[in-house]
């Protein structure tokens, strides 16, 4: 069997792998059809009644305020899934240049940037982004995935630098300098294909990580301020006493969405480390 | 060694100085001034008093005085302890603020950390080695780590303490009682102010822990050692007891990497159930724009989180013999 | 007899099928014979080694008998081969030096495995102390970590740790191909003065270097794609080949002192076959120089002259069945 076809028959047998699979495209296809569902707009005012619990007219109930939770979950989802893709995205990006760089170079250029990465992995990004939140009044959910990502990629570049290192004095690449092939090519054609598989699994871990980071700085208020989040409901949920007045329906469900999304991608996680590692498949 | 401890304490140096400086520089790069950030956001209440204002955050902040200057005036204030005064809960200094709350946060922090991360990985352990539990402990224990932590903390405060009445949710011990001393009422209100902020610390690291460690022993019994053991005849649990001393080192630096995460956490949860922790004072900080408390919460945040990590590095130096003969650094794994 | 193996078939479980690696071996080793188990990669020779000590997935035994000194070894039931583990059956492993806890000083490792397997350290501790002599490793090595042992010290801590139960049998798996030539030559040293101190009965040693077999080995077991070619004592296997295989491999080894300019290397043109569904008949006969109709036919295993087991219809001419 060709490689590309054998990965991907694998990958469609792992159970693992489909379940994240589903639920993530559950998630998504929400993100895009859900508006079409709901005439509403996240924080109108659509309920003169203000709180009610689920019903057929609001889908997950209203909030204190009489705004549809239903309509919110399905615009919150899209900044969930933005900060996921560029937050993650970014975070991978910078990783996977500092950490290659740092395990194909080695010497006195690793020392630096495994220095530079251990700083800013001991710094906890929270307390750094308190400071700088309480100064940017207007903040927008571009702005919070490039804080995320400025934090979360030293996990990405550790795990890169450690990859390149073991690919890097693999008798393979000694075989493509020994030929005198340009460092560029090598790097392009002998270690990259090696580290696709990889490169695939530590960026859905930054994916679902942006996620989470996202949700905890939007609770605890230095999310964005322009616009609705499955964080920040739940900040308006606790702030506006929904725990003491019992209204299940308006803080339930946005972190149900998180752990769910978070939960399907870890999975998908493993599932793909079996598709790629042969030795991982069960019998 | 020497080398290896050498390189760690320069490296927590360097973050200290950096994070402070950050810490002075933010400010200072925003947009607009700083005063009159402040100025703005405290309103005014007449002219006079707008005028004091100013001059004790000119004063404060040191803008009378050259940017050079600037910055070794708030080294030398941070070395003598003195951080300012807290503009919410003015005029107590931000030091005793936050040393008020410190105990709170350790009581909460410390056995959550320790006691996750120890009942994680024997749970890990264990399921690495058994088919059956394997399959429920896996998935609990992803579910649990990819929940966020103050979702837990909602969905414990809002289970155990509104629906089944059984718990507090607020605060960290009665209002009825008016100083915290070693008796008895204190202590048990105490407790039951304590259990579900600590349960659900506990519970996100535990799956989180879990999974790790699982992971780690079964890469260490498909290990050549362990083959070899195999090979010999050892009984499973000689082989299983090296994979479990062998998976744990890489948990343990884990810890280290994981605690900019459970701070995050704390925050979290403390906002939740409004325990007065330092968690608790950066979200009043943040709604009172006390921007000294805010600095104060930062200082203190790093200080710690460097003392645990270094702390941390010590107990790994202790239990993996290989740094120890100098030939190799921490594990890159 | 000290080993006696009876129509051995352990296959690999696959996703696509049972790959027959090992497809019927049937062989003795007598007390105080060094044989040689040699052959290309992928003949089988491994699972041979591996099959007598340790079946773990995904190796599937399929039939076959194993008898060492007249006792049947349970290769099928890991659980019931424990107790013949290291005491009566060892192995120095290809892997060597990996296979020493990373985390626990050597001397201490030992203990651990000693009591274990219910033999106390302080008995065992002083012929330990003259084997760690016999391989010239200081005594001050158990108290070192394996990551402050050299390659070759690691590979020597291991063959005193596989040997200290004075087993019956040894497997001794590929254990000089990590190794340069003088270190090969000092390993192979070792293995035949454990023989001959009698610390070991009977040896196979697993190689595809067939002249450090040359070196050590009273007999050559040659395998090829999975069933015995030819076992013969080493003199006749080296000088006077009967079996098409061995002869060409033999043949295609370089000699010292031989230029490239006077001989030509020749090798066996063509590959060997998978054996996820061998050729019926004999495994060789695409290759074979003299392959003729018969060898649609499986040959057997039999001996042709007194310690010369041939399976080759054409060199065992008239003692082959109709």
């Amino acid at each position: 069997m060709k490689k590309k076809n054998e990965l991907l028959y694998f990958a469609l047998r792992n159970t693992k792998l489909r379940i994240g699979l589903i639920i993530i495209l559950f998630f998504v296809a929400l993100t895009f059809v859900g508006p079409l569902f709901t005439t509403f707009q996240p924080l109108d005012y659509v309920n003169p009644r203000g709180p009610e619990p689920p019903s057929g007219e609001y889908w997950l109930g209203t909030t204190m305020f009489g705004q549809d939770v239903f309509t919110q979950v399905v615009y919150g989802l899209r900044a969930t899934f933005f900060v996921g893709l560029i937050g993650g995205g970014l975070g991978t990006l910078i990783g996977v240049v500092v950490g290659f760089t740092a395990g194909y170079r080695g010497g006195v250029v690793d020392e630096v940037l495994t220095m530079i990465t251990n700083i800013v992995l001991v710094i906890p990004a929270l307390a750094v982004l308190l400071i700088i939140a309480a100064y940017l009044k207007v903040r927008g959910v571009l702005v919070e995935s490039l804080f995320i990502a400025c934090f979360a990629w030293p996990w990405a570049a550790r795990a890169i630098r450690a990859q390149t290192f073991s690919l890097r004095t693999r008798e393979f690449v000694d075989l493509a300098k020994l030929t005198g092939m340009k460092d560029r090519k090598i790097i392009f054609t002998e270690i990259a294909p090696n580290m696709l598989s990889y490169l695939v699994l530590v960026f859905i871990l930054q994916f679902g990580g942006a996620i989470l980071t996202a949700a905890a700085l939007d609770f605890i208020g230095l999310g964005p301020t322009d616009s609705i989040s499955l964080g920040l409901m739940m900040n308006n949920a606790v702030l506006w006493g929904a725990l003491l007045l019992g209204m299940w329906w308006w803080f339930l469900p946005p972190g149900l969405a998180i752990t769910a999304i978070v939960g399907a991608l870890y999975v998908m996680n493993v599932g793909l480390d079996e598709v790629f590692n042969p030795k991982l498949r069960e019998m | 060694m020497g080398r290896y401890f050498r390189r760690k304490i320069a490296i927590y140096l360097l973050t200290f100085f950096i994070a402070v400086s950050i810490d002075w520089l933010i400010p200072r790069f925003m947009p607009g001034n700083p005063v009159d950030i402040m100025l703005a956001r405290m309103g005014t209440r007449g002219p006079a008093a707008a005028e004091a204002m100013r001059s004790y955050f000119v004063q404060a902040f040191g803008l009378d005085v050259p940017i050079g200057q600037q910055y070794l005036n708030f080294w030398n204030a941070l070395l003598h302890g003195d951080l300012g005064r807290s503009v919410y809960l003015f005029p107590q200094p931000v030091t005793k603020v936050i040393l008020d709350a410190v105990p709170y946060d350790i009581a909460l922090l410390v056995p959550a950390i320790l006691l996750s991360w120890y009942a994680g990985n024997k749970f890990g352990a264990f399921a690495a080695r058994n088919k059956r539990l394997d399959n429920t402990i896996l998935p609990l224990g992803y579910i649990l780590t990819a929940t966020p932590y103050m979702w837990l903390a909602i969905l414990l405060a809002w289970l155990f303490g509104i629906v089944l009445r059984l718990l507090p949710i607020s605060g960290a011990y009665s209002y009825a009682i008016a100083q915290p001393g070693f008796n008895w009422t204190f202590i048990s209100s105490f407790l039951q102010h304590w259990i579900l902020p600590f349960a659900s610390l506990f519970l996100v690291g535990f799956g989180g822990w879990a999974i790790g460690m699982r992971n780690m022993i079964i890469y260490e019994l498909e290990a050549d050692y362990s083959h070899y053991l195999e090979a010999l005849g050892a009984p499973r649990k000689l082989i299983r007891r090296y994979a479990y001393r062998n998976g744990i080192l890489p948990q343990i630096t884990g810890l280290a990497l994981q605690l900019g995460v459970i701070v995050a956490g704390a925050l979290a949860t403390e906002i939740v159930f409004a325990y007065p922790g330092i968690g608790y004072l950066i979200l009043q900080a943040i709604n009172n724009q006390d921007y000294f408390l805010l600095q104060g919460c930062f200082l203190f945040i790093i200080i710690g989180v460097l003392i645990a990590n270094f702390t941390i590095d010590i107990i790994y130096v202790m239990v993996d013999p290989r740094t120890r003969t100098g030939l190799q650094g921490e594990g890159s794994r | 007899m000290s080993l006696q193996v009876d129509n051995l078939r352990v296959y690999y479980q696959t996703l696509r099928g049972d790959v027959k690696a090992l497809d019927g071996a049937t062989f003795a080793v007598a007390d105080d014979e060094i044989m040689g188990l040699a052959g290309e990669s992928g003949c089988g020779k491994t699972t041979l080694g591996h099959s007598l000590i340790r079946l773990a997935a995904p190796m599937r035994y399929v039939e076959g008998r194993v008898t060492l000194d007249g006792d049947e070894l349970p290769v099928w039931d890991s659980a019931r081969m424990n107790e013949f583990r290291f005491k009566r059956v060892s192995i120095i492993p290809q892997y060597a030096m990996n296979a020493l806890n990373p985390t626990r000083k050597i001397g201490r490792m030992i203990a651990e495995l000693l009591e274990s397997r219910g033999v106390t350290y302080k008995s065992i501790e002083p012929e330990l102390r003259r084997r760690l002599d016999l391989v010239k490793l200081v005594h001050s090595v158990l108290d070192l970590y394996p990551i402050e042992l050299s390659g070759g010290m690691k590979q020597r801590m291991v063959m005193v740790i596989s040997t200290l139960l004075d087993p019956s049998l040894l497997i001794a798996d590929e254990i000089t191909s990590a190794l340069d030539v003088s270190s090969q030559k000092a390993v192979a040293e070792m293995l035949v003065e454990f023989r001959n101190r009698g610390f070991v009965k009977s040896m196979i040693v697993v190689t595809h270097d067939i002249s450090v077999l040359y070196q050590i080995a009273d007999t050559i077991l040659i395998m090829y794609a999975g069933k015995l070619a030819e076992k013969a004592p080493t003199e006749t296997i080296i000088h006077a080949p009967r079996h098409p295989y061995t002869r060409l491999l033999i043949s295609s080894l370089p000699e010292i002192g031989v230029k490239y300019a006077d001989t030509r290397l020749t090798g066996i043109p063509g590959n060997p076959p998978l054996l996820l569904a061998p050729p019926i008949g004999c495994r060789f006969r695409e290759r074979c120089p003299v392959a003729f109709d018969k060898c649609r036919e499986e040959p057997p295993f039999i001996e042709i002259a007194p310690g010369h087991f041939i399976a080759c219809w054409q060199e065992s001419g008239t003692h082959a069945q109709a």
